[in-house]
């Protein structure tokens, strides 16, 4: 066989020399437009994992990167004033240039031919290959080449970033949060080697701008940054190498081979900085391609197999290293936590560590947030009990209320079989306040018998300790339907009942056309609200769930899909909060205990609320006297383009929680208790709704 | 969890007398469920012709659509077509419909590919009360043939959590089922339904001699409309009994309920041979 590789970078010369010494007799070629020292970056870092890989692929590198690593197991967080360490993460690093080097030599030692200072402008140039190897990086020649086969989706992220150096000595993987007046930066630093660091510095493009970074030279960026960091840095410089403020760029490929050209490393995919990966996945994309070849006779065979092992371990990192970057470009909203809380928020950001994954590395910090996540639950002096139950035993204190634990369940008709789980709190499934704002003919109203069944339910789970949420609702244009039983928004055939909402437009192709609500019908049913609220409030029921989700009469007012209303009750956002608002006041006035708030967060719909909207939503809700939201998602159009990722409500309850400054109970699929321990002490909710 | 067999109503050179014997032996054999696919443009038996011939010489099997192309058909035909198949049956049905995957299909079929989703939401919400109503018969006993839906995409997952019974999944390696079965939870929790939804899964196999060669043929060329991606599902072929049992098992761990097994290799020792992996 003949290689020829094009790009001298880590993936290009590891593919090399595994090639090479896979079969001594296949002519290996790399081309390199760099001279043999030239290299830009810093430091390198790989987890235990892929140094595993690196030792089974080839003993002598890895020893030679042995030699030359930094091994930590420490991650510091700088935040406000504190310092907050965390252990059990190993890493190692390694500079760039050593590591490139070691990796020449050993290519150079087992017979394959480095052509430095050699641009290839077209990949005819390497006709006679068996394989064209792409290890050209995200701008490569080859995955431009071949675009209309590889299909690429490149993705630009919104912050800007710098590559520096550093030769202050760490022993940690180091992130630092600095605000001033121009916003918040952030570093993200690690060592590799016992005096130098890579040092990476991260801010919004607008605090970029204010600080006149855009038009001030690597000198000038230096000195902003050393100043800015100059705490930290206690005394030390920063360096530069080619060190530009950019953009990251992730890129996707849908393919990532043709005919005998195959691409890996950064010409194939990208993964977000802050989670350190990209050399790790463009070496084990080496090993996995030689594997591959080694395995198969068939040229193709061996490429196919090769992206079928690499592309979903890539995606799994690329979906980690997504949710990352979107964490540090929103961090300004946490500014106000807690450092430990700040820390364990951090350090859960992509998902791929939880509760349970960080108590097995570090033990210590997660008995920290626990026992100030209880101490701050009950008020009592922080720091003082160091044995404290995870976050999703701990009370939760509302409203003069206080929940025995943070999870609430959703109960079916029988209440006290909900309670039977041990929730601190149970949701009643959706009661209606009236006859014909009830969803199919088995919902009930809060009628008489209704609230006399509540009570005696109510009474009997206070004596267990549990609570009771009772949720209110008006159907609204997804009334007259089936039970859910036969399917969801099935209208009834016969046997229905007329429907209002705020604009004449059915809910499904096939549901009754509503009737658009009259100035009286506002009237009336801001009545029945409150009448229904006041009933509520002498059935012994310990908080009120106000449904204004999922498409019921409340949501349709708010979302401008559902509502084509020309008065002050449709257009802006103001107005088609009004009707909502109006039922709000009336409830809280005829409500004396906690209310909580139900929202469809985002329609999933063009044109629809969006979750930056659902923050202005919460915002006005709190105004209005709301001590809880419950966001849930979509539903609220029929067509809605739902999104069942996993977790799927988290992050609306994470942004109004943090952006409206309002406690939220988050749900959405939350199924296991490790999942609400990560959710609640990251600060992302206060309450998880189960999934049991 | 149960297996079904696929039935090779889209391999080349497939006879009629051939599709009869294979569905009589995988009624006598270990198999749940006998599936068969759908696309127009392509040289295969229709779907709910080859399965009412199916009724005709079986006896306790279900048959089931793994999918229909619902939007290609007219909802009232379609509603008929698969009440009759259900009577024929003795109500064997399991009615699995998605949108598909092929653009040549709506040509082929003079139907507008543009809008399929929502017309599909449509056709799911009508299918039903067709059933129930009576006028378009035969009226099938309440509430009508076992409806799953198909399909990965979000809307896709709603629709399934709405109006139908379960999920059919499309294919692919165990972990790619237990990822689609999580958000098919999910939707199915989001949308209220009480229970839990039933979960069916596909895989391919060819068992013998020379068959895994004919078997990546049939697949690389059936799915070449998906571009190179038919490269990896012909590699996802499973070709040995401890490929099968591997698959098995991962999907039994994943959750689901009914696993079919199409055929890569149209030859009747294929059902005995599969018969004795899974025994």
């Amino acid at each position: 066989m003949r290689y020829a590789v094009i790009g001298g970078g880590p993936a290009g010369l590891y593919f090399a020399l595994l090639a090479k010494r896979a079969n001594p007799a296949d002519e290996v070629l790399v081309a390199e437009r760099n001279p043999p020292d030239a290299t830009f970056g810093w430091g390198v870092v790989f987890s235990e994992e892929t140094l595993g890989a690196l030792r089974d692929a080839d003993y002598e590198t890895y020893n030679e990167i042995a030699q030359s690593f930094a091994r930590w197991n420490a991650i510091d967080i700088y935040y406000r004033d504190a310092k907050i360490r965390s252990r059990g993460h190993v890493f190692t690093g390694i500079s760039r240039k050593v590591l490139l080097n070691l990796l020449q030599r050993r290519c150079q030692a087992l017979g394959v031919r480095i052509d430095f200072e050699r641009e290839v402008r077209d990949i005819n140039e390497f006709a006679g290959a068996d394989l064209i190897i792409g290890a050209d990086g995200v701008n490569g020649l080859v995955r431009r080449t071949f675009a209309e086969v590889f299909k690429p989706q490149i993705a630009v992220h919104p912050t800007k970033y710098v590559w520096f150096g550093s030769d202050l000595p760490l022993d940690a993987f180091t992130f630092i949060f600095r605000e001033n007046e121009h916003g918040l930066f952030q570093v993200h630093a690690y060592p590799f080697d016992a005096r130098t660091c890579t040092f990476i510095v991260e801010c919004p493009e607008d605090a970029w701008r204010r600080a006149g970074l855009e038009s001030a030279s690597e000198a000038d960026s230096i000195a902003y940054c050393q100043d800015l960091f100059q705490p930290e840095l206690r005394g030390r410089r920063l360096m530069s190498n080619r060190s530009l403020w950019i953009n990251f760029v992730t890129l996707r490929q849908e393919s990532w081979h043709q005919g005998n050209v195959v691409v890996l490393g950064d010409a194939a995919h990208t993964a977000h900085f802050s989670i350190g990966s990209g050399t790790k996945l463009a070496m084990e994309d080496s090993i996995a391609l030689v594997d591959a070849l080694r395995r198969h006779h068939d040229l193709n065979a061996a490429l196919n197999d090769y992206e079928m092992e690499r592309q979903p371990v890539v995606e799994r990192f690329q979906e980690a290293a997504l949710e990352s970057s979107s964490y540090f470009e929103h961090v300004s909203r946490y500014a106000a936590f807690d450092p430990r809380q700040f820390a364990f928020n951090l350090l859960t950001r992509s998902r791929r560590i939880t509760y349970v994954n960080l108590t097995q590395r570090d033990p210590e910090l997660v008995r920290t947030v626990d026992s100030w996540f209880s101490a701050a639950a009950t008020g009592s002096p922080d720091g003082a009990v160091r044995l404290s139950p995870p976050p999703m035993f701990a009370p939760f204190r509302i409203g003069g209320m206080t929940l025995s634990n943070r999870v609430a369940i959703a109960a079916g008709s029988d209440l006290e079989a909900a309670a039977r789980t041990g929730a601190g709190l149970v949701l009643t499934e959706f009661v209606s306040v009236s006859e014909d704002g009830r969803i199919t003919p088995q919902t009930p109203v809060i009628d008489r018998s209704y609230q006399e069944a509540l009570r005696l339910a109510a009474d009997r789970i206070h004596q267990s300790g549990g609570r009771v949420a009772l949720q209110l609702g008006h159907a609204g244009r997804r009334g007259s339907m089936r039970p859910s039983s036969e399917g969801v928004d099935r209208p009834l055939l016969r046997g229905g009942w007329r429907l209002i909402a705020p604009s004449p437009i059915a809910y499904t192709p096939r549901a009754a056309l509503p009737r658009a609500m009259a100035a009286r019908d506002i009237a009336h049913i801001v009545k029945v609200f409150e009448a229904s609220a006041q009933a509520a409030a002498s059935c012994a029921v310990d908080l009120l769930e106000l449904n204004m989700a999922h498409g019921y009469l409340l949501a349709s007012f708010i979302s401008p899909l559902a509502n084509h209303r020309t008065d002050e009750y449709g257009g802006s956002l103001e107005n088609r909060m009004r009707f909502p608002l109006q039922v709000l006041d009336a409830v809280r006035t005829g409500w004396p205990r906690p209310l909580m708030l139900r929202i469809s967060a985002s329609d999933w719909f063009p044109g629809g609320i969006d979750l930056d909207e659902a923050v202005e939503i919460g915002r006005l809700l709190k105004a209005h006297g709301a001590d809880l939201i419950h966001p849930v998602m979509g539903q609220t159009v029929w067509e809605s383009r739902a999104d069942y990722r996993r977790l799927f409500g988290v992050p609306a309850s994470d942004r109004i929680r943090n952006e409206a400054g309002i406690p939220t109970l988050a749900s959405g699929y939350v199924s296991t208790s490790d999942d609400v321990n990560t959710i609640l002490a990251a600060g992302r909710a206060d309450l998880c709704l189960l999934d049991l | 969890m149960n297996i079904g067999l696929g039935l090779p109503t889209t391999m080349a050179g497939v006879s009629g007398d051939l599709l009869i014997e294979w569905a009589r032996r995988a009624d006598a054999g270990p198999f749940s469920s006998l599936g068969v696919l759908d696309r127009v443009a392509y040289q295969n038996y229709e779907p709910f012709t080859a399965l009412a011939a199916a009724a005709a010489v079986t006896g306790r099997i279900r048959l089931a659509t793994m999918i229909v192309i619902a939007p290609l058909r007219n909802t009232a035909l379609l509603a008929k077509q698969a009440a009759s198949v259900d009577a024929l049956s003795g109500g064997r049905m399991t009615l699995g419909l998605a949108v598909g995957a092929r653009g040549e299909d709506y040509e082929v079929a003079n139907v507008d590919s543009r809008g399929r989703g929502r017309r599909f939401s449509e056709q799911l919400e009508t299918i039903r009360d067709i059933w129930e109503e009576g006028k378009i018969g035969p009226t099938p006993k309440a509430p009508g043939p076992h409806l799953l839906v198909g399909g990965s995409s979000g809307e896709a997952l709603a629709r399934m959590a709405r109006y139908g019974d379960g999920y059919m999944h499309g294919g692919g390696p165990p972990r790619a089922f237990a990822g689609a079965v999580a958000k098919a939870l999910a939707a199915w929790s989001d949308l209220g339904r009480p229970g839990r939804p039933a979960l069916w899964g596909m895989g391919y196999f060819a068992l013998g001699d020379g068959t895994a060669e004919t078997g990546a043929a049939y697949l690389r060329h059936y799915y070449a409309f998906t571009g190179p991606f038919a490269q990896k599902i012909a590699a996802g072929n499973l070709t040995s009994p401890g490929a099968i049992v591997d698959f098995i098992r991962g999907y039994e761990d994943a959750g689901c309920d009914e696993l079919v097994l199409f055929p890569t290799a149209p030859a009747l020792d294929q059902i005995d041979r599969l018969a004795e992996v899974i025994h």
